[in-house]
């Protein structure tokens, strides 16, 4: 019974994921939407690779770390050096600057994962603006003015990153090395005393998070003409984290939820720059008030559709118990 | 005696800067044994776990599970070579439900990589199909199967205390560590906590150091007591010995006043 529930999902989010692509293909090339709205899809896209992939660090792994951007950066210079100087493909550019962000992760991985909480923040923070100093001084890389970078990002990239990322994630989450990841976050002294190898967990998911971050990083560069140390500051690291916290820690569907919504709302606010940022505060003022788990708390969407199944399984069960 | 024991603790002990918690203790543990360690608070009891299971690293002397040294290991090396362990404070993973509780502390035994979990490959459906069984099992065992898909935070506190001690024989201890398994239980609670450790002892052939408060349980269910007060071992012996002890019986109560 649950091999066919399996497989009947399976097929239905293939037929779905298909769907969504062809009707973005289509709006796109049928000229439906402008080259405004066509960015703001790109660009939620690539926030919601960035808002999964750290997801997996703060909402799975328990890893407070607020230096995403750095990753980000890492990516996008990576593959940017790899098509522009390099006269590389853009997947293997892609490729390249996950690559190099994983290895990003795992170098600064593996010392701060020995810290916790407010001490791994600072750690990272500090990384992050590492990285965008770094990139101010490097002359190779176009230092303060930045590097020129052809458009390659399409659609079809756009998404088809997308679909592994999602798919990448989902698949770790839920297997025993997912549900390592989640002890670890519940309760890390009892997740080392069950005999889970916490430190390469936290790495492993620093480390895939990273990756992803990267691939977003090359999609980023690739679809606007320039990129510039200023556009990694701290700042963006706080939007991505705005997504994870929005959408609920723990949450991989808020996280996508809370991510296009909020590049919805700030591509509609950038007419107005000067409001954006307080609008933007203020929407996150009311959520902590009023909703303080975040949009979806712990939840995923898929449980709105289980749940019924479970409660009654677990009904019967309870009757069971109670009898005995 | 002529077998060598499961667990020989050779003068250990850990300081803390210029404080001694724990000083020059000597255990030792024979398979099948059921041993209780009490003391006063503060004897150090919960430290004396704490440097069995790798949280700290002893300053002195050396631990050994079956001839072999434990010293230095982390944590999760000590859980897999067969120690395992509950908490005074309860510390269940509380957003994961009851069975993925028990699939944590399976997750050393699983064969599957990251990479074919990711890719779905059929050696992540067998081996998480057979972890699911052998949790469900367990949970069956406990009697805690009818709320396998029951967050672990919203139990009542007697069925957390059976999920910990669930959680942590499904780690395959061969020493399991109960730190005051009965703490906060009422009389009815823990006379089930008694039978169910009396059971699991039989039934999984294990051996059993338990921290206890309440001396009827612990005088009931151990053959041999540690006494620890001030980081160092007092006496030792059976409960018959022990509750005539004059050193435990002050460190209990205090001096006699002459």
């Amino acid at each position: 019974m649950a091999n066919i529930n399996r497989k009947k999902g399976f097929w239905l989010s293939i037929v779905l994921a298909l769907a969504v692509y062809v009707v973005g293909q289509v709006l796109i090339s049928g000229e439906i939407l402008n080259s405004f709205y066509i960015n703001t899809l790109f660009f939620m896209a690539i926030n919601i690779i960035l808002a999964v992939s750290l997801h997996l660090i703060i909402g799975i792994t328990g890893q407070f770390s607020i230096g995403h951007a750095g990753f980000l950066a890492v990516g996008a210079y990576a593959s940017a050096i790899f098509t522009m100087k390099l006269q590389m493909p853009f997947g293997v550019a892609l490729l390249v600057g996950g690559l190099a962000a994983a290895v990003a992760g795992l170098i600064i991985g593996i010392p701060s994962l020995r810290l916790k909480g407010d001490y791994l923040a600072i750690a990272t923070l500090g990384f992050g603006e590492i990285v965008r100093i770094f990139l101010l001084n490097v002359d190779y890389v176009g230092g303060a003015s930045g590097m020129q970078v052809s458009h390659l990002t399409d659609w079809t990239w756009v998404f088809a990153c997308l679909l592994v990322t999602i798919i990448v994630i989902v698949n770790f989450t839920n297997s025993t090395h997912g549900r390592a990841c989640i002890s670890i976050r519940e309760n890390e002294i009892a997740a080392d005393a069950m005999g889970i190898n916490t430190t390469y967990y936290k790495v492993a998911a620093f480390a895939i998070g990273s990756f992803f971050a990267g691939i977003a990083g090359g999609l980023y560069a690739h679809n606007f003409y320039i990129i510039q140390p200023t556009n990694f500051g701290f700042l963006k690291s706080f939007d991505i984290l705005i997504f994870v916290v929005l959408g609920g820690l723990g949450s991989m569907s808020g996280a996508v939820i809370a991510a296009v919504l909020l590049t919805i709302v700030s591509a509609f606010l950038q007419d107005y720059p000067e409001t954006r940022m307080i609008i933007y505060s203020l929407v996150l003022v009311i959520m902590m008030i009023y909703r303080p788990k975040g949009l979806m708390g712990t939840k995923e969407i898929t449980q709105f559709f289980t749940k019924k199944r479970q409660g009654i399984e677990g009904g019967e069960s309870d009757g069971k118990h109670t009898a005995a | 005696m002529a077998n060598t024991p499961l667990l020989k603790v050779d003068n250990v002990g850990i300081q803390f800067g210029g404080l001694k918690a724990v000083s020059g203790v000597n255990a030792e543990l024979h398979q099948g044994e059921l041993v209780g360690l009490i003391g006063p608070n503060g004897a150090g009891k919960t430290t004396f776990f704490n440097l069995l299971t790798g949280v700290y690293v002893p300053t002195e002397g050396q631990i050994m599970l079956n001839g072999e040294r434990l010293n230095g290991l982390a944590p999760y090396q000590i859980t897999r070579k067969g120690i395992s362990r509950t908490f005074q404070n309860i510390r269940l993973f509380g957003e994961l439900s009851v069975l993925d509780n028990v699939k944590v502390a399976y997750h050393s035994l699983a064969r599957h990589s990251i990479l074919s979990s990711i890719l779905r490959l059929p050696s992540h459906f067998s081996g998480e199909k057979e972890m699911e069984e052998k949790a469900i099992e367990f949970l069956k065992i406990f009697k805690l199967d009818g709320l396998r898909y029951e967050m672990a935070k919203n139990l009542p506190y007697g069925q957390q205390r059976r999920l910990e001690i669930a959680r942590a024989l499904a780690a395959h201890p061969k020493l399991l560590l109960l730190d005051e398994p009965a703490a906060g239980m009422n009389p009815q609670e823990t006379r089930e906590l008694m039978e169910l450790i009396a059971f699991i002892r039989k039934e999984f052939h294990l051996t059993i150091l338990l921290i206890e408060h309440d001396m009827p349980l612990v005088m009931g269910v151990c053959e041999r007591i540690y006494v620890l007060d001030h980081g160092q071992l007092i006496a030792q012996g059976s409960p018959e010995e022990i509750r005539n002890n004059p050193k435990v019986i002050e460190a209990y109560l205090g001096e006699e006043v002459s």
